[in-house]
């Protein structure tokens, strides 16, 4: 998630992160939010894999649905840590906007998911007997709608994903500020900082 | 929390971190990352648009499927790519309790659920002419009242034609009537057959049971085997069929053989008494294919009479009706799983695509009007 949210008072240092549930969350997320579009956009072009990935997208739809719920309060309660120097203001809009799309997404998507099935008259088979009940009515035009915005949150999913990532690795490849750092769960060196003079 | 609210506090002294930086910034470290996010970037991408089918022209998907329909048929806004032609029916199921041995679905408990039906003809156009030999669809939604839905899209062919989706895309193509004769091309079919034994095999059962009179008479075929798991856990390969009780009886051959009469005489049969059909379970033996949906089961194997599927009325098709279900042979309760046939799972991912294609389209009325036929 681009780290977009307001900037404390204090200066911090660079090695401020996310605090640890907000981390953990981000990770676990990332692995089946990014399984969930793949699994999505093979599906629609399987023949023979279909019923299985279908079987795997209705409950890992589900987990998405209340993970995002969890990270939602999380980060109503906590604020982010400050953003980096190296971000230009345009680019940090950018980058909090962006996480509140990320955010719409993921709750949006997998709710369109379940409502599309429900208008269907699809039963919502997570599994085995284990169902969850109809939140649309019954009826074709709106199951249509319904369909085509899944694909289309789908698609918008997938392009600020990629642009999330992108604008990520080009800090911690190209720029080497350490963005990454801030959502690490792994350790990361402490390292002396750099006068600024060397980004010339 | 708005950003923008945020802007001018950023202005005058913005809050931030000063990062540290990773290694000395160099033009080489700078290409190095940017050849790095250019390549990872190209993967996500890439990979993506691999997995949603459009960099491969050749692969059969279910979209290139529905899309044969429309070139063989023609597109029809708002119809089904196949079985276009249809009519809406309510019913019920009673069920012996004879099933439950075999399946813990409540469908098969001692009892009866609410049936949504449709009568159907085979074939893209949705106001063909009836002819007797046109494969005749019913399809079925089971409603148990706890919720668990069994659909089921059978026709009146004991077996299926093709064992492969790849077999039955070529033969879609193969069959397509020429604009001359109206028949399909007589070459391009036996080069169809040639490559296909098993359906050359299909077609001489399927010449075998000839069609019956009407809707009411005929039998419903299921074709691909499901295995069934009862409440104790054991598990057995299942076909299913729907019987009518009253065959042969006092369905009078179409006194006029007008566009719409298999439909026409069926609405009548149903505005004077209900019609029955029996739900026969078949189970298969180790050795049985459930895999070819052109192969029948010995008929000596054991079979269970699990019930009386009752259609009472039919309606013409609109909104809220059988018009808008999709009758997914992969909609199955607990206790009901799909074989390895691979015949469900392209059937399955077809029909969504129809499902939507058709639901995305603007409606027209059907050509079959209950009202226009009982008035």
């Amino acid at each position: 998630m681009i780290d977009g949210a307001g900037p404390t008072a204090e200066t911090t240092t660079a090695a401020a992160r996310f605090t640890l549930p907000s981390r953990l969350l981000h990770w676990t997320m990332a692995p089946m939010v990014i399984a969930q579009l793949l699994i999505g956009v093979t599906m629609i072009a399987a023949l023979s894999y279909y019923p299985l990935l279908l079987a795997i997208h209705r409950p890992l739809g589900v987990a998405i649905l209340a993970f995002a719920v969890v990270r939602l309060a999380n980060r109503l309660t906590h604020r982010p840590p400050p953003f980096l120097a190296t971000m230009s203001r345009a680019e940090r809009r950018i980058a909090t906007w962006s996480e509140y799309l990320l955010y719409a997404l993921l709750l949006v998507q997998p709710l369109t998911g379940w409502a599309m099935l429900s208008a269907a008259r699809f039963p919502i088979t997570l599994w085995g007997p284990i169902r969850l009940p109809g939140i649309a009515p019954y009826d074709i035009d709106i199951y249509a709608v319904l369909r085509q915005c899944h694909s289309v949150f789908a698609f918008l999913l997938f392009a600020t994903f990629t642009a999330h990532m992108c604008a990520v690795l080009f800090h911690t490849l190209v720029l080497r500020d350490r963005l990454i750092d801030r959502m690490a769960v792994w350790p990361s060196k402490p390292a002396s900082p750099e006068p600024d003079a060397t980004e010339a | 929390m708005e950003p923008g609210d945020r802007g001018g506090e950023q202005d005058d002294k913005p809050a931030e971190a000063t990062p540290t930086r990773l290694g000395p910034l160099s033009r080489r470290s700078a290409l190095l990352g940017m050849g790095a996010v250019a390549g990872i970037a190209a993967v996500d991408v890439g990979g993506f648009a691999y997995a949603g089918g459009w960099l491969r022209p050749g692969a059969l998907t279910p979209p290139r499927f529905a899309d044969r329909f429309e070139h063989v048929y023609g597109r029809h806004d708002g119809f089904r790519r196949n079985h276009a032609k249809g009519l809406s029916a309510t019913g019920s199921f009673a069920s012996t309790g004879a099933g439950a041995a075999i399946c813990r679905a409540t469908v098969f408990q001692r009892g009866s659920v609410t049936v949504i039906g449709r009568f159907s003809l085979s074939g893209g156009l949705p106001d063909q002419a009836d002819k007797p030999d046109a494969v005749r669809g019913l399809g079925l939604l089971f409603q148990a009242s706890n919720g668990q839905q069994w659909r089921t899209a059978m026709i009146n062919i004991p077996v299926f034609a093709d064992s492969t989706p790849q077999g039955f895309y070529e033969r879609l193509l193969a069959s397509k009537p020429l604009p001359d004769t109206g028949k399909p091309d007589p070459q391009k079919m036996a080069a169809f057959l040639d490559r296909h034994p098993e359906t050359v095999a299909a077609m001489k059962i399927i010449k075998q049971s000839p069609p019956s009179a009407g809707f009411a008479d005929s039998t419903f075929y299921g074709l691909n085997a499901f295995h069934f798991t009862n409440s104790a856990g054991a598990t057995v390969p299942v076909r299913w069929s729907v019987v009518p009780q009253e065959a042969g009886g006092p369905n009078a051959p179409a006194s006029s053989i007008g566009k719409d009469y298999l439909f026409d005489d069926l609405i009548r049969t149903l505005a004077q008494r209900r019609l029955n059909w029996r739900l026969v379970l078949t189970i298969g033996e180790p050795g049985d294919p459930t895999n070819d949906a052109t192969k029948p089961w010995p008929q000596s194997r054991r079979s269970i009479d699990a019930g009386t599927m009752t259609i009472t009325a039919v309606q013409t098709e609109e909104a809220g009706n059988a018009r808008d279900i999709n009758f997914d042979p992969l909609v199955l309760p607990d206790g009901i799983t799909a074989s390895d046939d691979p015949l469900l799972a392209a059937r399955s991912a077809v029909y969504a695509r129809s499902f939507t294609r058709r639901a995305e389209e603007p409606k027209s009325a059907s050509e079959v009007n209950v009202g226009q036929v009982t008035s």
